[in-house]
C-alpha cells in the first residue's frame, strides 16, 4: 500500500472549526421557523410529595398563552418511559425497573419533577403563565442519605417495592476469603465518591416541527442518540419511522445525559402534533440541575489482602450506589465501578457486591467515566494505603501488580456492562507508569519537594494507573459514496459533540480513497442520512464508527479500483489512489478523477450489467465482539498551603494507551476536556442538598465548575497497543482523562502534607478546601 | 430564566432619577450594571415594578481627584476603571490591587462602584475595601411632596449603611451617589488578600487592611475589614486597636489576627464551616498586616 | 410595558426598532436578529457563553436588557470576520479565529463565540500577555470540553498573529 498517503495518525486541524468559529455552526436553539411556540414546565419544588392539586385556571387564560398541560391531560402518553438499558444477565441479579412519568401524577419523586407544560407565545409569556399554576403539594418524608436509605423504617421512594433496594449484584473471581486468610495484610476502609452533573454548557432542548402536508414529524434534539431517540418517537406517537426525522445538529457537550431519552424528548413533539406549530423547549440552567440526569454517590466498603512485599491476593468491595428516583438506565454506572476497580492489575481473588438505592434525588445515568472513577479510587487509595503500612513504595507496589503484556487476553470472569465478560483485549502497562513517572520527575521529586520545603512551600506528587473499557458494541455503520465532483460524502448515525468526529472519520475515508480530507463531507446525527446505529457513548464513536468508516471506506476504494482498472484497461495492483485520481505506478500521466469514475458508474442511459451496483458507494456496519481496553497513567504535582487548605496544581502529566491513533490533537484534546473534568470532580464540583432533599446550589455561581485558572498545563504522551478486536486497531479515549485524578489529586495532596499531617488519609471525594481543613483539624488531634 | 415584566425608564439626569424611583412608591429600582440585579430578575426572585436605569445618568459616572489628595467616585463609575485608571493606582492602590479579584473583566465592565455597594453582598470585596479606607458615601432622594427638583442629600460612613446581608440603611427612594476616600498619608500602607474558590468568585473570606506609621515605627493608625466574615462587611476593630502605638512586630501581628479572628461572626455555607473561616481570617488579617507593613515602612519619611 | 424604540449599531450596521423592555439582549441578538452565534448557557452572568462586546468592552448579553444598547455598538461573533460566502476558508477569518483552529482551541465550540469576543479585547488592551494573563483573562468563561489548555494556546497565538498582522 505504499500508494497511501497517511492521513491516519496526522494532526489534521479540524474541518468543522470554521462554522463554529463564525458562529453559523447551527445548534438546536439556533432554529426557530415561523410561528413556534415555547414550551415552559412548572417543576415540583419539593422532593418527596404528595400531590393534591395543580390549578391551572389562571395561566391558561393568560393571554399568548396557546395551552397548558397536567398528566391527567396526556391520555395514553402517560405511562412510564422505556427501560433503556436492560441490565446485563448476572446470576442472581435483583433489578427493579421504575422509570418516570412524561409529567408527574400523584406522586412526585424528585424535586424538578416536571407538573406541568406551558405552550405560549414566547418563552417569557410561558414563564409567566408558569408563576400563575398554582400547586398544592403534601411534603412527604424524603429519602436524602443514602448510607441510611435501605435501613428499616427509612420513608419509600416506591412504595410498592417495599424497600429502596433498587437492584443488587454481587460478582466474584477466585475465592476472596481463602486469598484473605492467607495474606500477610489486609487493608480495610470505607470511601465516599460524591459527584454532580455533566453540565454541557449548552443545556438539553428540542425543537419539532410536525408538517401535516407531508405527513412527516421533524424533530431537532440535543441528543447524543438521535437513532434511537427517533425509534421511540415514532413508537410511541404511532407514526412509521419513515414519518420522524431526528436531527442532532452541532451539540454543544453531551458528556453522558444526552444520550439519555427524556420525557421532553415525546412531549415537544407530541405537542407539536396537536397543535399543529412548531414547538420548542429549551431547557435553562436552573432546570438543568434538576432536569437532567446526573450522577452521584456511592459508598464503598473495601479491603485489600496482600502479601508482606505488596503482591495483590484478592480484592474485596462491597457498595451502595445511589440512582436518584429512578433507574431507567439499567446497572450501567454501577457495573462500570464494580469492573473498572480490578484497574490494570493482577487480581486473582475478587469479591464485588452492590445495592443500588432510589433516593429523592434526580435521576442517575452516566456521566463522563460513567461510575468508572469510582472504582479507579478505590482501588488506587487501597494501593496508597498498603504501601505505607507496608512501607514500600508507591510507584513499586503498582509496577509489581501490573499485567504482563503476555497475560492477554486477560479474562476477569465477570460480566462487564456490555454483556461480555470482561476480557481486556490487549496492553503494555508497565512502560506507560515507567513513562509517567520520568516525565513528572519521580525519582528526583524528593530533592524537588526539599528545595520547596527550603522556600516554605508544601509540594506533592501523585501518579496512578487506570484502565477504561471503551468502544463497546453493539454495532454502528457508515454510508460513503463520491460524488460526480469527486467530493466524497459520508453518513454516520453517531452524533458529535465536539469529538472531532468530521475531521477524524474524514481522515479514516480520505486515506483509503485517495483525497484530502477537506474533500470529505461528514454528515451526522440526521436520521434521514443515516438510520442505523446506537448513540454516542462510552466512547465509542472513533472505535465502533471509526472502523464502520474504514470499512466502508475499503469497499469503496475496491470499487473505484475496479471501475479505474475497466476505464484505463490497466490491472487494478497496477493502480494508485492519489489526489483524487485513480492513476498506474509510474505513469501518473495516465489517470482518472475519480469524479469522472463516479459519473461512470451511474450511467443516465444504456444499460449495464446484471447485478451491477450503482454509484461508487459503499455501506458497512462494524460491531465488535466485545469493548476494548485502554489505559493510562495519570501523575501530578500540586502545593499545598496547609495554612489555607488551598491547593495549586502545578503540573500533570497523561501517559495514555489507547491504540492507534486517528488524530492525536484531538484525542489529546479530549484528554484535557476530561482532566479539567476530573479536577472538577475533585475539587470543585459537588451538589449540594438540605436535610430535606432539596438542592442547595443549582446555579453556575455556586456549583463550581473549574476555569482556566485552577485547570493547569498538562502534558501528554501516547503510547500504541493496537486492539486486536477491530481492524484499524483503535480504543476509545472519550473518558480517559476524567477518570483517575480523584485518585491522583488526594495522593499528591497526602504527599504534600506528609510531614504537616502524617497521618492524613483522604477518603471522600470531592474534597474542598473547607474539607481539607477539617481532614487536617481531626488529623492534628489524631497526632 | 427569563424576567417577568417591568416598566423601564432611563433618565439622563439624577433629579430625573430620584423622581422616577420615588413615583415607584417602593415598587421601583435602580438599575446599574445590572450583574447582581439581571441574573436575579432572571431566577425571578423578587420583580420590581420599574426599573430606574442610571446608565445614562453620566453625572454619575466619574473618577475624580479631591484637594486633600484623595478621591470620589461616582456610583456609575465602572468597576473596571479602578484596575486601569492611574489615578485610582497613586491615589488608591488598594483598590487596584484589588479591583482584579471583583468577579471577572466581562463583569467589571458593567458592574459599579455604587452598584456593589447597594447590594450589599457580606461576601463582596467593595464595601470592605471602600471601608478600610475610610470612605463616606452621599446618598440622594427627591424631597418628599416637593416640587420636582428639590433634591435632599445625606452623608453615611460606610459602616453606618449596612444593616445586615444584603440589607442596608438606603430607602427605596434613594440613590448612593458617589463615595468619597481620604487621600493615603505618609507612612501609610494598604494590602488586600482574599481566598475564594475560583478566580473571580466571592470570597470565602477576605481581609482588607491600613496601616501608618510614624517616624519612630509605631504604629499610628491602623484599620482591618473583613470580607464574609460576619452579616455585612465590618472592620475588626479591637484587633486594629492592639496596634496602635505598638511596634508592629510579628508577635503584634500575630496578636491582632487573633483577634480579629475570635471576634468575627462569620456563618458556615457549602465553602467552608464557620471554624474554617475563623482559622483563614486570622491567617489572612497576620499575612495582609505584615504586608502593608512593610508598604507603610517604605512610605515613612 | 409597550415596547421602547432604540436606535443602535450591530456589527457596524445601523438598527432601528422596538423592543420590549424585559428582552434580553441576548435573546434579542438571538431572536430578533439571527445573530445566533452568541449563546446562552446560564443566563446568570456566569458561563460567558453569551459574550459580545459593548462599546468595545466585553459584556454579559444576558445581564443587559436589548433597550439599555439604545445609542451603543454592539459586535458579536459575526462582525469579527467578514461575511463569506457559501466557501468559509479559515484564511479569510479574523487572526484569532485562526488561531484558535491551529492550536484546536474548541470542540463543541458552544463557548467558542463568546470566549472570542473577550480576547478580541482582551489582546487590544494586552498585546503581548503572558500565561498567567491570559488565563486570567479567559477565567470568566467556562468551557467543559477543552480544559482551557488548547483555549490558552490559542491566545497566545493570536496574539503573535495580531503582531504579524500589524508588523
Ligand atoms: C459571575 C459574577 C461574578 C461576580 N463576582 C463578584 C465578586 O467576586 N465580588 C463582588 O463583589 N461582586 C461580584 N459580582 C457582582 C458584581 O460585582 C456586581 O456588579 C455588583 O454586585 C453590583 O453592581 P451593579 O452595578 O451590577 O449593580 P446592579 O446589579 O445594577 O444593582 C444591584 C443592587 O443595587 C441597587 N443599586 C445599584 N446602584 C445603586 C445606587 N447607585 N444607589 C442605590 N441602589 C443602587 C440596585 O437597585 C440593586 O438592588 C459578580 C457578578 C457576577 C455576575
Ligand atoms: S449565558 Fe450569559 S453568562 Fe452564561
Ligand atoms: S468547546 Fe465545548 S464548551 Fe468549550
Amino acid at each position: 500500500m505504499s500508494d497511501r498517503r497517511r492521513w491516519i495518525g496526522e494532526r489534521v486541524p479540524r474541518i468543522e472549526d470554521a462554522r463554529l468559529l463564525t458562529g453559523r455552526a447551527p445548534f438546536v436553539d439556533d432554529w426557530e421557523p415561523p410561528g413556534t411556540l415555547h414550551v415552559a414546565f412548572v417543576r415540583s419544588n419539593l422532593p418527596h410529595a404528595k400531590i393534591l392539586d395543580i390549578d391551572t385556571a389562571a395561566a391558561a387564560a393568560h393571554p399568548g398563552v396557546a395551552a397548558i398541560y397536567t398528566a391527567e391531560d396526556l391520555g395514553a402518553l402517560c405511562c412510564p418511559g422505556p427501560v433503556l438499558v436492560p441490565p446485563p444477565p448476572i446470576e442472581g441479579a435483583i433489578f427493579h425497573a421504575r422509570t418516570p412519568l412524561p409529567l408527574a401524577r400523584e406522586i412526585v419523586r424528585h424535586q424538578g419533577e416536571p407538573l406541568a407544560m406551558i405552550v405560549a407565545d414566547s418563552r417569557y409569556i410561558a414563564e409567566d403563565a408558569a408563576a400563575l399554576v398554582s400547586v398544592d403539594l403534601d411534603a412527604l418524608d424524603a429519602v436524602v442519605d443514602l448510607s441510611t436509605a435501605l435501613n428499616e423504617g427509612a420513608p419509600l421512594v416506591h412504595s410498592d417495592l417495599g424497600s429502596n433496594l433498587a437492584a443488587h449484584v454481587r460478582q466474584t473471581k477466585g475465592d476472596y476469603e481463602a486469598a484473605k486468610s492467607a495474606a500477610d495484610r489486609v487493608v480495610a476502609r470505607r470511601f465516599r465518591y460524591d459527584r454532580g452533573v455533566a453540565a454541557a454548557i449548552e443545556n438539553r432542548g428540542v425543537l419539532a416541527e410536525w408538517d401535516a402536508r407531508a405527513d412527516r414529524l421533524r424533530v431537532w434534539d440535543t441528543t447524543q442518540a438521535p437513532i434511537p431517540i427517533r425509534a421511540a418517537i415514532a413508537s410511541t406517537l404511532g407514526l412509521s419511522e419513515a414519518q420522524v426525522r431526528v436531527i442532532a445538529p452541532f451539540i454543544g457537550g453531551g458528556f453522558g445525559p444526552k444520550v439519555m431519552f427524556y420525557a421532553e424528548e415525546i412531549l415537544i413533539p407530541w405537542v407539536a402534533m396537536q397543535l399543529g406549530r412548531p414547538v420548542k423547549w429549551i431547557e435553562d440552567r436552573y432546570e438543568n440541575f434538576f432536569a437532567t440526569t446526573q450522577e452521584r454517590e456511592q459508598l464503598h466498603e473495601s479491603e485489600l489482602a496482600l502479601t508482606e512485599d505488596g503482591r495483590i491476593l484478592g480484592v474485596r468491595d462491597h457498595f451502595l450506589h445511589d440512582s436518584g428516583a429512578y433507574d431507567p438506565y439499567g446497572l450501567t454506572v454501577p457495573i462500570n465501578s464494580q469492573c473498572t476497580l480490578l484497574g490494570p492489575y493482577r487480581i486473582p481473588n475478587y469479591e464485588s457486591e452492590f445495592r443500588v438505592v432510589f433516593t429523592n434525588k434526580p435521576m442517575v445515568t452516566p456521566v463522563r467515566g460513567a461510575g468508572r472513577q469510582h472504582g479507579v479510587f478505590v482501588m488506587e487509595r487501597l494501593l496508597d494505603i498498603a504501601a505505607k503500612e507496608l512501607g514500600l513504595d508507591r510507584l513499586d507496589i503498582r509496577a509489581k501488580n501490573l499485567l504482563d503484556p503476555d497475560e492477554f487476553p486477560h479474562n476477569h470472569e465477570i460480566i462487564y456492562q456490555d454483556s461480555a465478560p470482561l476480557t481486556y483485549d490487549s496492553g503494555n502497562y508497565a512502560p506507560a507508569l515507567a513513562e509517567a513517572a520520568r516525565l513528572i520527575g519521580y525519582h528526583d521529586f524528593e530533592n524537588e519537594r526539599r528545595a520547596a520545603a527550603a522556600d516554605g512551600k508544601r509540594i506533592g506528587l501523585g501518579i496512578v494507573n487506570y484502565v477504561e473499557g471503551t468502544g463497546i458494541g453493539p454495532y454502528e455503520g457508515a454510508r460513503i459514496t463520491v460524488e460526480p465532483s469527486g467530493k466524497v460524502r459520508a453518513a454516520t448515525g453517531v452524533g458529535t459533540q465536539g469529538q472531532g468526529h468530521f475531521t477524524a472519520f474524514a481522515q479514516v475515508v480520505a486515506e483509503a480513497v485517495g483525497v484530502n480530507p477537506a474533500d470529505v463531507r461528514i454528515v451526522t446525527g440526521d436520521t434521514s442520512e443515516f438510520h442505523w446505529g446506537t448513540g454516542t457513548f462510552a466512547s465509542r464513536g472513533a472505535v465502533v464508527a471509526g472502523n464502520a468508516f474504514g470499512a466502508a471506506a475499503q469497499a469503496v476504494r475496491e470499487k473505484i479500483l475496479a471501475h479505474a482498472s475497466e476505464a484505463l484497461e490497466v490491472s487494478e495492483e497496477d493502480l494508485e489512489l492519489v489526489d483524487g485520481t485513480a492513476r498506474v505506478r509510474g505513469a501518473p500521466d495516465v489517470s482518472i478523477a475519480l469524479g469522472e469514475l463516479a459519473r461512470r458508474a451511474n450511467p443516465l442511459r444504456g444499460a449495464v450489467k446484471p447485478g451491477t451496483e450503482p454509484g461508487l458507494e459503499a455501506t458497512s456496519y462494524f460491531g465488535p465482539e466485545r469493548g476494548t481496553t485502554a489505559n493510562g497513567v495519570h501523575a501530578l504535582i500540586v502545593a499545598v498551603d496547609p495554612e489555607t487548605a488551598m491547593v495549586d496544581i502545578l503540573r500533570y502529566v497523561v501517559v495514555h494507551d489507547c491504540g492507534t491513533v486517528i488524530n492525536p490533537m484531538i484525542v489529546e484534546g479530549q484528554i484535557h476536556g476530561g482532566v479539567a473534568l476530573g479536577i472538577g470532580n475533585a475539587f470543585y464540583e459537588e451538589l449540594t442538598f438540605d436535610e430535606f432533599g432539596g438542592t442547595t446550589n443549582a446555579s453556575f455561581m455556586d456549583y463550581l465548575l473549574p476555569t482556566a485558572t485552577d485547570v493547569p498545563a498538562i502534558e501528554t504522551a501516547h503510547m500504541v497497543t493496537p486492539s486486536p478486536l477491530n481492524p484499524m486497531g483503535t480504543k476509545g479515549v472519550g473518558e480517559a482523562g476524567a477518570i483517575p485524578v480523584a485518585a491522583a489529586f488526594v495522593q499528591a495532596v497526602e504527599d504534600a502534607l506528609r510531614e504537616v499531617a502524617p497521618t492524613l488519609e483522604l477518603v471522600d471525594i470531592p474534597l474542598s478546601p473547607g474539607r481539607l481543613f477539617e481532614a487536617l483539624q481531626d488529623a492534628g488531634e489524631e497526632a | 430564566m427569563k424576567p417577568a415584566r417591568f416598566d423601564y425608564v432611563a433618565p439622563t439626569n439624577l433629579d430625573d432619577a430620584l423622581s422616577a424611583l420615588a413615583a415607584g412608591g417602593g415598587e421601583a429600582r435602580a438599575l446599574a450594571g445590572g450583574q447582581s440585579l439581571v441574573p436575579m430578575l432572571n431566577f425571578r426572585l423578587g420583580g420590581p415594578a420599574t426599573l430606574v436605569d442610571l446608565n445614562a445618568v453620566d453625572e454619575l459616572a466619574f473618577v475624580e481627584p479631591t484637594e486633600e489628595g484623595g478621591l470620589r467616585l461616582g456610583a456609575m463609575a465602572r468597576q473596571q476603571t479602578l484596575e486601569h485608571d492611574p489615578l485610582v493606582r497613586i491615589r488608591a492602590p488598594l483598590l487596584a490591587e484589588a479591583a482584579p479579584w471583583i468577579a471577572h473583566a466581562q463583569i467589571r465592565s458593567r458592574g459599579t462602584i455604587g452598584g456593589s455597594l447597594a447590594h450589599a453582598d457580606p461576601a463582596a470585596e467593595l464595601p470592605a475595601l471602600l471601608m478600610v479606607l475610610g470612605a463616606q458615601a452621599r446618598v440622594a432622594r427627591a424631597a418628599r411632596g416637593s416640587e420636582s427638583g428639590a433634591r435632599i442629600e445625606r452623608a453615611s460612613s460606610l459602616c453606618d449603611l449596612y444593616l445586615g446581608p444584603f440589607f442596608t440603611s438606603l430607602e427605596a427612594d434613594e440613590i448612593l451617589t458617589e463615595v468619597e476616600i481620604p487621600g493615603l498619608r505618609v507612612g501609610e500602607g494598604t494590602a488586600f488578600a482574599e481566598l475564594a474558590r475560583r478566580r473571580g468568585d466571592y470570597a470565602i473570606v477576605g481581609v482588607a487592611v491600613r496601616v501608618r506609621l510614624g517616624a519612630d515605627g509605631l504604629c499610628e493608625d491602623a484599620a482591618i475589614s473583613l470580607i464574609n466574615a460576619g452579616p455585612t462587611p465590618c472592620l475588626a476593630e479591637d484587633a486594629a486597636a492592639a496596634l496602635l502605638g505598638e511596634v508592629p512586630t510579628p508577635a503584634a501581628i500575630a496578636n491582632a489576627a487573633e483577634i480579629a479572628s475570635l471576634q468575627c461572626s462569620p456563618a458556615a455555607d457549602m465553602h467552608g464551616s464557620v471554624a474554617y473561616r475563623r482559622h483563614l481570617v486570622r491567617v489572612l488579617t497576620n499575612r495582609v498586616l505584615l504586608r502593608a507593613r512593610g508598604r507603610a515602612r517604605e512610605r515613612v519619611v | 410595558m409597550s415596547d421602547v424604540s432604540i436606535r443602535t449599531r450591530i456589527n457596524g450596521e445601523e438598527w432601528t426598532g422596538a423592543v420590549e423592555p424585559r428582552l434580553l439582549l441576548s435573546d434579542f441578538l438571538r431572536g430578533n436578529l439571527g445573530l445566533t452565534g452568541t449563546h446562552v448557557g446560564c443566563e446568570h452572568g456566569v458561563c460567558g457563553a453569551c459574550t459580545v462586546r459593548f462599546d468595545g468592552d466585553p459584556v454579559r448579553a444576558c445581564l443587559m436588557f436589548a433597550v439599555q444598547i439604545d445609542g451603543h455598538e454592539i459586535e458579536t461573533v459575526e462582525g469579527l470576520s467578514p461575511a463569506a460566502g457559501t466557501d468559509l476558508r479559515i484564511a479569510d477569518l479574523h487572526p484569532i479565529q485562526r488561531a484558535f483552529h491551529e492550536t484546536h482551541g474548541l470542540q463543541c465550540g458552544f463557548c467558542t463565540p463568546g470566549i472570542l469576543m473577550t480576547v478580541a479585547s482582551f489582546l487590544e488592551r494586552n498585546p503581548k500577555p503572558s500565561d498567567r494573563e491570559i488565563r486570567e483573562a479567559i477565567s470568566g468563561h467556562l468551557c467543559r470540553c477543552t480544559g482551557y489548555h488548547n483555549i490558552v494556546a490559542a491566545v497566545a497565538r493570536a496574539a503573535e498573529l495580531l503582531t504579524e498582522v500589524e508588523a
